[in-house]
Protein backbone atom coordinates (compact mmCIF):
# COMPACT_ATOMS: atom_id res chain seq x y z
CA UNK A 1 0.00 0.00 0.00
CA UNK A 2 1.31 3.46 -0.85
CA UNK A 3 1.97 5.86 1.97
CA UNK A 4 -0.45 8.76 2.21
CA UNK A 5 0.85 11.86 0.47
CA UNK A 6 2.55 14.21 2.91
CA UNK A 7 3.14 17.82 1.96
CA UNK A 8 6.01 18.00 4.43
CA UNK A 9 7.96 15.17 2.88
CA UNK A 10 10.97 15.82 0.64
CA UNK A 11 12.68 12.90 -1.05
CA UNK A 12 15.92 11.88 0.61
CA UNK A 13 15.90 14.62 3.24
CA UNK A 14 15.30 12.28 6.17
CA UNK A 15 18.09 9.99 4.99
CA UNK A 16 20.56 12.89 4.78
CA UNK A 17 19.48 14.16 8.21
CA UNK A 18 20.04 10.72 9.74
CA UNK A 19 23.49 10.55 8.10
CA UNK A 20 24.31 14.01 9.50
CA UNK A 21 23.35 13.10 13.04
CA UNK A 22 25.28 9.84 12.80
CA UNK A 23 28.30 11.62 11.33
CA UNK A 24 28.22 14.25 14.07
CA UNK A 25 28.33 11.71 16.85
CA UNK A 26 30.28 8.77 15.38
CA UNK A 27 33.77 10.34 15.60
CA UNK A 28 33.12 11.48 19.17
CA UNK A 29 31.80 8.04 20.08
CA UNK A 30 34.89 6.33 18.65
CA UNK A 31 37.12 8.78 20.51
CA UNK A 32 35.38 7.96 23.78
CA UNK A 33 35.45 4.20 23.15
CA UNK A 34 39.22 4.15 22.58
CA UNK A 35 39.74 6.04 25.83
CA UNK A 36 38.89 2.71 27.47
CA UNK A 37 41.35 0.71 25.36
CA UNK A 38 43.71 -1.56 27.30
CA UNK A 39 46.41 -1.29 24.62
CA UNK A 40 48.60 1.67 23.74
CA UNK A 41 47.05 2.18 20.30
CA UNK A 42 44.14 4.38 19.30
CA UNK A 43 43.39 2.07 16.37
CA UNK A 44 43.49 -1.52 17.68
CA UNK A 45 41.09 -2.56 20.40
CA UNK A 46 42.76 -4.72 23.06
CA UNK A 47 40.12 -4.91 25.74
CA UNK A 48 38.49 -2.69 28.31
CA UNK A 49 40.59 -0.83 30.84
CA UNK A 50 40.62 2.39 32.82
CA UNK A 51 44.41 2.62 32.76
CA UNK A 52 44.50 5.76 30.60
CA UNK A 53 42.21 7.64 32.93
CA UNK A 54 44.53 6.65 35.77
CA UNK A 55 47.53 7.70 33.70
CA UNK A 56 45.98 11.10 32.98
CA UNK A 57 45.09 11.54 36.66
CA UNK A 58 48.67 10.75 37.67
CA UNK A 59 50.14 13.04 35.03
CA UNK A 60 51.01 16.11 37.08
CA UNK A 61 51.23 18.29 33.96
CA UNK A 62 47.67 17.42 32.93
CA UNK A 63 46.38 18.28 36.39
CA UNK A 64 48.35 21.53 36.41
CA UNK A 65 47.03 22.74 33.03
CA UNK A 66 43.49 21.64 33.90
CA UNK A 67 43.50 23.68 37.10
CA UNK A 68 44.85 26.67 35.18
CA UNK A 69 42.08 26.29 32.58
CA UNK A 70 39.42 26.16 35.27
CA UNK A 71 40.85 29.20 37.06
CA UNK A 72 40.90 31.28 33.89
CA UNK A 73 37.44 30.13 32.84
CA UNK A 74 35.96 30.88 36.27
CA UNK A 75 37.52 34.34 36.47
CA UNK A 76 36.63 35.26 32.88
CA UNK A 77 33.07 33.92 33.16
CA UNK A 78 32.33 35.84 36.36
CA UNK A 79 33.85 39.10 35.13
CA UNK A 80 32.31 38.88 31.66
CA UNK A 81 28.87 38.09 33.09
CA UNK A 82 28.97 40.97 35.59
CA UNK A 83 30.01 43.61 33.06
CA UNK A 84 27.69 42.14 30.41
CA UNK A 85 24.75 42.33 32.83
CA UNK A 86 25.52 45.98 33.49
CA UNK A 87 25.86 46.66 29.77
CA UNK A 88 22.60 44.83 29.05
CA UNK A 89 20.77 46.92 31.66
CA UNK A 90 22.21 50.03 30.03
CA UNK A 91 21.21 49.12 26.47
CA UNK A 92 17.70 47.70 26.80
CA UNK A 93 14.26 49.03 27.66
CA UNK A 94 15.05 52.55 26.54
CA UNK A 95 14.34 54.86 23.67
CA UNK A 96 17.28 55.02 21.26
CA UNK A 97 19.88 57.44 22.56
CA UNK A 98 23.10 58.74 20.99
CA UNK A 99 25.77 56.05 21.01
CA UNK A 100 23.40 53.08 21.47
CA UNK A 101 24.16 51.54 18.08
CA UNK A 102 27.84 52.15 18.65
CA UNK A 103 27.59 50.22 21.93
CA UNK A 104 25.91 47.27 20.21
CA UNK A 105 28.64 47.18 17.58
CA UNK A 106 31.34 47.44 20.21
CA UNK A 107 29.99 44.72 22.48
CA UNK A 108 29.50 42.27 19.63
CA UNK A 109 32.79 43.14 17.94
CA UNK A 110 34.69 40.09 19.27
CA UNK A 111 32.18 37.89 17.41
CA UNK A 112 32.88 39.53 14.06
CA UNK A 113 36.66 39.39 13.81
CA UNK A 114 38.37 36.07 12.99
CA UNK A 115 39.93 34.62 16.13
CA UNK A 116 43.40 34.44 14.62
CA UNK A 117 43.36 38.21 13.96
CA UNK A 118 42.37 39.00 17.56
CA UNK A 119 45.04 36.56 18.72
CA UNK A 120 47.74 38.32 16.71
CA UNK A 121 46.54 41.74 17.89
CA UNK A 122 46.70 40.67 21.52
CA UNK A 123 50.11 39.08 21.07
CA UNK A 124 51.48 42.39 19.79
CA UNK A 125 49.74 44.55 22.37
CA UNK A 126 50.42 42.38 25.42
CA UNK A 127 54.05 41.73 24.52
CA UNK A 128 54.59 45.52 24.63
CA UNK A 129 52.92 45.73 28.04
CA UNK A 130 54.87 42.74 29.32
CA UNK A 131 58.11 44.47 28.43
CA UNK A 132 56.98 47.81 29.85
CA UNK A 133 55.62 46.54 33.17
CA UNK A 134 57.55 43.33 33.74
CA UNK A 135 54.29 41.60 34.74
CA UNK A 136 53.66 38.32 32.91
CA UNK A 137 51.03 36.60 35.05
CA UNK A 138 47.67 35.10 34.21
CA UNK A 139 46.08 38.57 34.05
CA UNK A 140 46.59 38.83 30.29
CA UNK A 141 44.85 35.54 29.60
CA UNK A 142 41.97 36.44 31.91
CA UNK A 143 41.56 39.87 30.26
CA UNK A 144 41.60 38.36 26.77
CA UNK A 145 39.11 35.64 27.72
CA UNK A 146 36.83 38.15 29.44
CA UNK A 147 36.75 40.31 26.31
CA UNK A 148 35.71 37.56 23.91
CA UNK A 149 33.26 36.12 26.47
CA UNK A 150 31.33 39.39 26.93
CA UNK A 151 29.08 39.02 23.85
CA UNK A 152 28.20 35.44 24.83
CA UNK A 153 26.98 36.65 28.22
CA UNK A 154 25.42 39.83 26.85
CA UNK A 155 23.15 38.16 24.30
CA UNK A 156 21.13 35.81 26.59
CA UNK A 157 20.92 38.45 29.34
CA UNK A 158 19.65 41.06 26.91
CA UNK A 159 17.10 38.61 25.51
CA UNK A 160 15.86 37.91 29.03
CA UNK A 161 15.63 41.63 29.87
CA UNK A 162 13.69 42.42 26.73
CA UNK A 163 11.06 39.78 27.46
CA UNK A 164 10.67 40.93 31.08
CA UNK A 165 7.58 42.64 32.44
CA UNK A 166 8.14 46.30 33.28
CA UNK A 167 5.02 46.63 35.46
CA UNK A 168 6.53 44.88 38.49
CA UNK A 169 9.37 47.38 38.63
CA UNK A 170 6.93 50.25 38.28
CA UNK A 171 4.84 48.81 41.09
CA UNK A 172 7.94 48.65 43.29
CA UNK A 173 8.74 52.27 42.51
CA UNK A 174 5.15 53.23 43.32
CA UNK A 175 5.61 51.59 46.72
CA UNK A 176 8.57 53.88 47.45
CA UNK A 177 11.33 51.36 46.77
CA UNK A 178 14.63 53.03 46.00
CA UNK A 179 16.13 52.23 42.58
CA UNK A 180 18.64 49.94 44.28
CA UNK A 181 15.92 48.10 46.22
CA UNK A 182 13.92 47.69 43.04
CA UNK A 183 16.95 46.25 41.29
CA UNK A 184 17.91 43.98 44.18
CA UNK A 185 14.41 42.66 44.96
CA UNK A 186 12.65 42.68 41.57
CA UNK A 187 14.96 43.01 38.55
CA UNK A 188 17.78 40.75 39.69
CA UNK A 189 15.62 37.73 40.68
CA UNK A 190 13.72 37.98 37.39
CA UNK A 191 16.95 38.31 35.44
CA UNK A 192 18.67 35.43 37.24
CA UNK A 193 18.03 32.68 34.62
CA UNK A 194 19.59 34.90 31.95
CA UNK A 195 22.61 35.60 34.14
CA UNK A 196 23.02 31.91 34.91
CA UNK A 197 22.84 31.09 31.20
CA UNK A 198 25.48 33.75 30.54
CA UNK A 199 27.75 32.35 33.23
CA UNK A 200 27.56 28.80 31.92
CA UNK A 201 28.03 29.72 28.26
CA UNK A 202 31.01 31.96 28.96
CA UNK A 203 32.58 29.30 31.17
CA UNK A 204 32.35 26.73 28.36
CA UNK A 205 33.54 29.23 25.73
CA UNK A 206 36.56 30.20 27.80
CA UNK A 207 37.38 26.58 28.61
CA UNK A 208 37.34 25.72 24.88
CA UNK A 209 39.55 28.49 23.58
CA UNK A 210 42.74 27.43 21.81
CA UNK A 211 43.77 30.11 19.34
CA UNK A 212 43.78 33.26 21.44
CA UNK A 213 45.25 31.45 24.46
CA UNK A 214 48.00 29.97 22.33
CA UNK A 215 49.15 33.44 21.24
CA UNK A 216 48.67 35.30 24.52
CA UNK A 217 50.15 32.81 27.00
CA UNK A 218 53.63 33.34 28.39
CA UNK A 219 56.01 30.43 28.97
CA UNK A 220 54.61 27.80 31.35
CA UNK A 221 51.05 29.06 31.05
CA UNK A 222 49.59 26.23 29.00
CA UNK A 223 45.89 25.60 29.41
CA UNK A 224 44.35 22.20 28.80
CA UNK A 225 43.49 22.92 25.13
CA UNK A 226 46.92 24.38 24.27
CA UNK A 227 48.60 21.47 26.08
CA UNK A 228 46.51 19.05 24.01
CA UNK A 229 47.37 20.91 20.80
CA UNK A 230 51.04 20.44 21.64
CA UNK A 231 50.57 16.75 22.41
CA UNK A 232 48.75 16.15 19.12
CA UNK A 233 52.00 16.85 17.30
CA UNK A 234 53.65 13.92 19.09
CA UNK A 235 52.76 10.23 19.18
CA UNK A 236 49.19 9.94 20.37
CA UNK A 237 48.21 7.43 23.06
CA UNK A 238 44.69 6.76 24.42
CA UNK A 239 45.61 9.09 27.29
CA UNK A 240 44.59 11.93 24.96
CA UNK A 241 41.25 10.18 24.45
CA UNK A 242 40.80 9.85 28.20
CA UNK A 243 41.52 13.56 28.78
CA UNK A 244 39.18 14.48 25.91
CA UNK A 245 36.44 12.28 27.35
CA UNK A 246 36.56 13.98 30.73
CA UNK A 247 36.68 17.39 29.04
CA UNK A 248 33.67 16.48 26.86
CA UNK A 249 31.72 15.32 29.90
CA UNK A 250 32.24 18.67 31.61
CA UNK A 251 31.16 20.70 28.56
CA UNK A 252 28.18 18.48 27.76
CA UNK A 253 27.14 18.50 31.42
CA UNK A 254 27.11 22.29 31.55
CA UNK A 255 25.28 22.62 28.23
CA UNK A 256 22.67 20.05 29.30
CA UNK A 257 22.11 21.96 32.51
CA UNK A 258 21.70 25.13 30.46
CA UNK A 259 19.18 23.34 28.20
CA UNK A 260 17.01 22.30 31.13
CA UNK A 261 17.15 25.69 32.80
CA UNK A 262 16.07 27.47 29.62
CA UNK A 263 13.38 24.82 29.04
CA UNK A 264 11.90 25.35 32.49
CA UNK A 265 11.82 29.05 31.78
CA UNK A 266 9.56 28.51 28.79
CA UNK B 1 11.67 77.94 38.29
CA UNK B 2 12.40 75.07 35.98
CA UNK B 3 9.51 74.07 33.79
CA UNK B 4 8.29 70.48 33.58
CA UNK B 5 9.78 70.15 30.12
CA UNK B 6 13.20 71.23 31.33
CA UNK B 7 12.96 68.84 34.26
CA UNK B 8 12.17 65.97 31.94
CA UNK B 9 15.10 66.93 29.76
CA UNK B 10 17.53 66.95 32.69
CA UNK B 11 16.20 63.61 33.83
CA UNK B 12 16.63 62.13 30.35
CA UNK B 13 20.15 63.49 30.18
CA UNK B 14 20.99 61.97 33.56
CA UNK B 15 19.51 58.66 32.41
CA UNK B 16 21.75 58.60 29.35
CA UNK B 17 24.78 59.43 31.51
CA UNK B 18 23.97 56.62 33.92
CA UNK B 19 23.59 54.22 31.03
CA UNK B 20 27.05 55.16 29.75
CA UNK B 21 28.53 54.63 33.21
CA UNK B 22 26.81 51.26 33.51
CA UNK B 23 28.15 50.01 30.20
CA UNK B 24 31.61 51.53 30.66
CA UNK B 25 33.36 48.45 32.15
CA UNK B 26 32.27 46.15 29.31
CA UNK B 27 33.23 48.71 26.68
CA UNK B 28 36.56 49.36 28.38
CA UNK B 29 37.52 45.67 28.53
CA UNK B 30 36.63 45.16 24.87
CA UNK B 31 38.50 48.33 23.92
CA UNK B 32 41.63 47.18 25.77
CA UNK B 33 41.59 43.47 24.95
CA UNK B 34 39.92 43.31 21.54
CA UNK B 35 39.25 46.45 19.48
CA UNK B 36 42.19 48.61 20.53
CA UNK B 37 44.86 46.05 19.73
CA UNK B 38 43.38 45.69 16.23
CA UNK B 39 44.37 49.30 15.56
CA UNK B 40 47.91 48.51 16.68
CA UNK B 41 47.98 45.69 14.13
CA UNK B 42 47.21 48.25 11.44
CA UNK B 43 50.12 50.42 12.63
CA UNK B 44 52.48 47.44 12.78
CA UNK B 45 51.69 46.50 9.18
CA UNK B 46 53.44 49.74 8.12
CA UNK B 47 56.67 49.14 10.06
CA UNK B 48 59.85 47.24 9.29
CA UNK B 49 60.51 43.80 10.83
CA UNK B 50 63.01 43.51 13.67
CA UNK B 51 65.78 40.92 13.46
CA UNK B 52 64.42 38.72 16.27
CA UNK B 53 60.72 39.25 15.81
CA UNK B 54 58.84 42.38 16.85
CA UNK B 55 59.34 45.55 14.75
CA UNK B 56 61.72 48.42 14.07
CA UNK B 57 60.04 51.81 14.38
CA UNK B 58 60.50 53.02 10.86
CA UNK B 59 57.84 53.49 8.21
CA UNK B 60 57.79 50.84 5.51
CA UNK B 61 55.28 49.51 3.00
CA UNK B 62 57.33 46.35 2.42
CA UNK B 63 54.91 44.21 4.39
CA UNK B 64 51.98 45.24 2.21
CA UNK B 65 54.00 44.76 -0.96
CA UNK B 66 55.00 41.25 0.08
CA UNK B 67 51.40 40.22 0.78
CA UNK B 68 51.11 39.58 -2.94
CA UNK B 69 54.58 40.14 -4.41
CA UNK B 70 58.07 38.96 -3.61
CA UNK B 71 61.34 40.77 -4.14
CA UNK B 72 64.12 38.88 -5.81
CA UNK B 73 67.15 38.86 -3.47
CA UNK B 74 69.59 39.28 -6.34
CA UNK B 75 68.20 41.84 -8.75
CA UNK B 76 65.48 43.44 -6.59
CA UNK B 77 62.74 42.86 -9.14
CA UNK B 78 59.21 42.17 -7.97
CA UNK B 79 57.22 39.15 -9.01
CA UNK B 80 53.97 37.57 -7.87
CA UNK B 81 54.46 35.62 -4.64
CA UNK B 82 53.27 32.18 -5.75
CA UNK B 83 53.49 30.72 -2.26
CA UNK B 84 51.14 33.34 -0.81
CA UNK B 85 48.78 33.21 -3.77
CA UNK B 86 48.41 29.46 -3.48
CA UNK B 87 47.63 29.80 0.23
CA UNK B 88 45.03 32.51 -0.46
CA UNK B 89 43.51 30.36 -3.14
CA UNK B 90 43.43 27.29 -0.88
CA UNK B 91 41.79 29.30 1.91
CA UNK B 92 39.08 30.70 -0.34
CA UNK B 93 38.57 27.36 -2.08
CA UNK B 94 38.29 25.39 1.16
CA UNK B 95 36.08 28.01 2.83
CA UNK B 96 33.70 28.08 -0.15
CA UNK B 97 33.73 24.28 -0.40
CA UNK B 98 32.99 23.99 3.31
CA UNK B 99 30.11 26.47 3.02
CA UNK B 100 28.62 24.59 0.06
CA UNK B 101 28.93 21.16 1.67
CA UNK B 102 27.51 22.28 5.02
CA UNK B 103 24.59 23.80 3.08
CA UNK B 104 24.10 20.57 1.14
CA UNK B 105 23.98 18.49 4.33
CA UNK B 106 22.57 21.15 6.65
CA UNK B 107 19.55 22.09 4.55
CA UNK B 108 17.86 18.66 4.67
CA UNK B 109 18.84 18.28 8.33
CA UNK B 110 17.28 21.61 9.30
CA UNK B 111 14.19 20.73 7.25
CA UNK B 112 13.97 17.38 8.97
CA UNK B 113 14.05 19.05 12.41
CA UNK B 114 11.54 21.72 11.39
CA UNK B 115 9.02 19.11 10.24
CA UNK B 116 9.11 17.07 13.48
CA UNK B 117 6.29 17.37 16.04
CA UNK B 118 6.80 20.42 18.22
CA UNK B 119 8.00 18.65 21.39
CA UNK B 120 10.57 16.60 19.46
CA UNK B 121 12.07 19.61 17.67
CA UNK B 122 13.70 20.85 20.85
CA UNK B 123 15.39 17.50 21.38
CA UNK B 124 16.74 17.28 17.82
CA UNK B 125 17.92 20.86 18.03
CA UNK B 126 19.65 20.06 21.30
CA UNK B 127 21.44 17.18 19.57
CA UNK B 128 22.76 19.66 16.98
CA UNK B 129 23.88 22.19 19.61
CA UNK B 130 25.80 19.72 21.79
CA UNK B 131 28.68 19.28 19.33
CA UNK B 132 28.63 23.02 18.74
CA UNK B 133 29.39 23.68 22.41
CA UNK B 134 31.99 20.96 22.77
CA UNK B 135 35.61 21.73 22.26
CA UNK B 136 36.65 22.40 18.66
CA UNK B 137 40.07 20.89 19.30
CA UNK B 138 38.57 17.64 20.58
CA UNK B 139 36.20 17.41 17.62
CA UNK B 140 39.09 17.95 15.22
CA UNK B 141 41.07 15.32 17.13
CA UNK B 142 38.11 12.93 16.71
CA UNK B 143 38.19 13.47 12.94
CA UNK B 144 41.96 12.93 12.93
CA UNK B 145 41.52 9.58 14.62
CA UNK B 146 39.05 8.19 12.12
CA UNK B 147 40.70 9.34 8.89
CA UNK B 148 44.25 8.32 9.80
CA UNK B 149 45.85 5.56 7.76
CA UNK B 150 45.15 3.21 10.68
CA UNK B 151 41.77 4.84 11.37
CA UNK B 152 38.31 3.31 11.19
CA UNK B 153 37.54 4.55 7.68
CA UNK B 154 40.64 2.95 6.19
CA UNK B 155 40.08 -0.25 8.20
CA UNK B 156 36.60 -0.60 6.77
CA UNK B 157 37.83 0.13 3.24
CA UNK B 158 40.62 -2.46 3.59
CA UNK B 159 38.39 -5.08 5.18
CA UNK B 160 35.75 -4.80 2.48
CA UNK B 161 38.43 -4.98 -0.20
CA UNK B 162 37.56 -1.62 -1.75
CA UNK B 163 41.23 -0.65 -1.58
CA UNK B 164 44.45 -2.63 -1.24
CA UNK B 165 46.48 0.09 0.46
CA UNK B 166 45.23 2.54 3.06
CA UNK B 167 44.11 5.77 1.42
CA UNK B 168 46.19 8.75 2.53
CA UNK B 169 43.53 11.19 3.68
CA UNK B 170 45.26 12.90 6.57
CA UNK B 171 47.46 15.92 5.77
CA UNK B 172 45.58 16.73 2.56
CA UNK B 173 43.19 19.52 1.55
CA UNK B 174 40.46 16.89 1.64
CA UNK B 175 41.15 16.24 5.33
CA UNK B 176 40.95 19.95 6.14
CA UNK B 177 37.63 20.26 4.33
CA UNK B 178 36.16 17.18 6.03
CA UNK B 179 37.27 18.57 9.38
CA UNK B 180 35.79 22.01 8.74
CA UNK B 181 32.49 20.62 7.46
CA UNK B 182 32.34 18.48 10.58
CA UNK B 183 33.04 21.27 13.06
CA UNK B 184 30.98 24.01 11.37
CA UNK B 185 27.88 22.02 10.36
CA UNK B 186 25.90 23.16 13.45
CA UNK B 187 26.57 26.80 12.50
CA UNK B 188 24.72 26.16 9.22
CA UNK B 189 21.85 24.13 10.67
CA UNK B 190 20.89 26.56 13.44
CA UNK B 191 20.05 29.67 11.34
CA UNK B 192 18.50 27.46 8.63
CA UNK B 193 16.23 25.90 11.22
CA UNK B 194 15.34 29.33 12.61
CA UNK B 195 13.90 30.39 9.27
CA UNK B 196 12.35 27.00 8.45
CA UNK B 197 10.51 26.92 11.75
CA UNK B 198 8.42 29.84 10.51
CA UNK B 199 7.68 28.14 7.17
CA UNK B 200 4.00 28.44 6.24
CA UNK B 201 3.02 24.97 5.00
CA UNK B 202 -0.22 26.30 3.52
CA UNK B 203 1.91 27.79 0.75
CA UNK B 204 3.42 24.38 0.06
CA UNK B 205 -0.01 22.79 0.01
CA UNK B 206 -1.10 25.42 -2.47
CA UNK B 207 1.90 24.52 -4.62
CA UNK B 208 0.91 20.84 -4.69
CA UNK B 209 -2.69 21.79 -5.44
CA UNK B 210 -1.36 23.57 -8.50
CA UNK B 211 0.37 20.35 -9.66
CA UNK B 212 3.92 21.28 -8.64
CA UNK B 213 6.35 18.38 -8.24
CA UNK B 214 8.26 17.91 -4.98
CA UNK B 215 11.37 19.37 -6.52
CA UNK B 216 9.50 22.36 -7.87
CA UNK B 217 7.99 23.02 -4.43
CA UNK B 218 11.46 22.86 -2.94
CA UNK B 219 13.00 25.17 -5.51
CA UNK B 220 10.20 27.67 -6.04
CA UNK B 221 8.53 27.84 -2.62
CA UNK B 222 10.69 26.50 0.23
CA UNK B 223 14.05 27.77 -0.93
CA UNK B 224 13.00 31.39 -1.58
CA UNK B 225 11.21 31.53 1.79
CA UNK B 226 14.20 30.32 3.80
CA UNK B 227 16.78 32.29 1.83
CA UNK B 228 17.60 34.60 4.77
CA UNK B 229 18.53 31.51 6.77
CA UNK B 230 20.66 30.19 3.90
CA UNK B 231 22.55 33.47 3.72
CA UNK B 232 22.99 33.75 7.49
CA UNK B 233 24.23 30.16 7.72
CA UNK B 234 26.62 30.62 4.81
CA UNK B 235 28.14 33.73 6.40
CA UNK B 236 28.45 32.02 9.77
CA UNK B 237 30.32 29.09 8.19
CA UNK B 238 32.36 31.02 5.64
CA UNK B 239 33.93 33.49 8.09
CA UNK B 240 35.45 31.01 10.58
CA UNK B 241 36.43 28.67 7.73
CA UNK B 242 38.37 31.40 5.98
CA UNK B 243 40.25 32.26 9.18
CA UNK B 244 40.53 28.68 10.39
CA UNK B 245 43.71 27.88 12.27
CA UNK B 246 43.22 24.84 14.49
CA UNK B 247 41.66 22.52 11.91
CA UNK B 248 44.24 23.07 9.13
CA UNK B 249 47.16 22.92 11.55
CA UNK B 250 46.03 19.53 12.88
CA UNK B 251 44.59 17.93 9.73
CA UNK B 252 46.75 19.72 7.15
CA UNK B 253 49.95 18.62 8.85
CA UNK B 254 52.00 21.78 8.38
CA UNK B 255 52.23 21.45 4.61
CA UNK B 256 48.76 22.46 3.51
CA UNK B 257 48.67 25.94 5.01
CA UNK B 258 45.68 28.20 5.16
CA UNK B 259 45.68 31.94 5.78
CA UNK B 260 45.51 31.48 9.57
CA UNK B 261 48.63 29.29 9.55
CA UNK B 262 50.47 31.70 7.26
CA UNK B 263 49.74 34.51 9.71
CA UNK B 264 50.92 32.41 12.66
CA UNK B 265 54.10 31.53 10.79
CA UNK B 266 55.07 35.22 10.53
CA UNK B 267 54.99 35.49 14.31
CA UNK B 268 56.90 32.25 14.82
CA UNK B 269 59.64 30.99 12.52
CA UNK B 270 59.03 33.71 9.91
CA UNK B 271 59.90 36.51 12.34
CA UNK B 272 58.13 39.00 10.12
CA UNK B 273 55.56 40.67 12.35
CA UNK B 274 54.68 43.47 9.86
CA UNK B 275 53.84 40.90 7.17
CA UNK B 276 51.76 38.95 9.70
CA UNK B 277 49.97 42.17 10.60
CA UNK B 278 49.31 43.03 6.96
CA UNK B 279 47.96 39.52 6.30
CA UNK B 280 45.70 39.81 9.37
CA UNK B 281 44.27 43.10 8.12
CA UNK B 282 43.71 41.51 4.70
CA UNK B 283 41.80 38.63 6.26
CA UNK B 284 39.75 41.01 8.38
CA UNK B 285 38.93 43.16 5.34
CA UNK B 286 37.58 40.13 3.45
CA UNK B 287 35.46 39.16 6.46
CA UNK B 288 34.11 42.71 6.77
CA UNK B 289 33.12 42.74 3.08
CA UNK B 290 31.26 39.45 3.59
CA UNK B 291 29.51 40.83 6.69
CA UNK B 292 28.52 44.06 4.94
CA UNK B 293 27.11 42.10 2.01
CA UNK B 294 25.11 40.08 4.52
CA UNK B 295 23.77 43.13 6.37
CA UNK B 296 22.69 44.75 3.10
CA UNK B 297 21.08 41.54 1.91
CA UNK B 298 19.28 40.97 5.22
CA UNK B 299 17.97 44.53 5.10
CA UNK B 300 16.69 44.02 1.55
CA UNK B 301 14.82 40.81 2.28
CA UNK B 302 13.21 42.36 5.35
CA UNK B 303 11.88 45.17 3.22
CA UNK B 304 10.50 42.71 0.69
CA UNK B 305 8.74 40.55 3.28
CA UNK B 306 7.69 43.43 5.46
Amino acid sequence: MARPFSIRHQTGFTAIAVICFAALYAPIAILVIYAFNAGTSIADWEGFSLRWFVAAWNNSQVIEVSIRSLQIAAAAAVMATIVATMAALATTRTAPYPGLTLKYAFINQPLMVPEIVTAVALLIFFSRIKVATGYSGLGYLIAAHTAFCIPFAYLPIRARLESMDLTLERAAADLYATPWQTFRRITLPLLWPGILAGLMLTFVISLDDVVITNFVKSGGQDTLPTYMLGQLRRAITPEMNAISTVFLLISVGIVTLFFFISRKRN
Amino acid sequence: MASAAELAKTRARRDVRNRWLLSAPALLIILLAATGPLLIVLVYSFLAPGAYGDVKWQFSTDAWVSVLLERDIFDDTLSIADAHLSIFWRSVKLALGTTLLTLLFGFPTAYFIATRPERMREVWLFLITIPFWTNLLIRTFAVLEIIRNEGVVNKVLLATGVVEQPVQMLFTDFAIMVGMVYVYLPLMVLPLYASMEKLDFRLIEAGYDLYATRFKVLRRIIFPLVKPGVIAGSILVFIPSLGAYVTPSILGGGKNLMLGNLIELQFGQGRNWPLGAALSITLMAVVMVALLAYVRNAGDSEVRHG
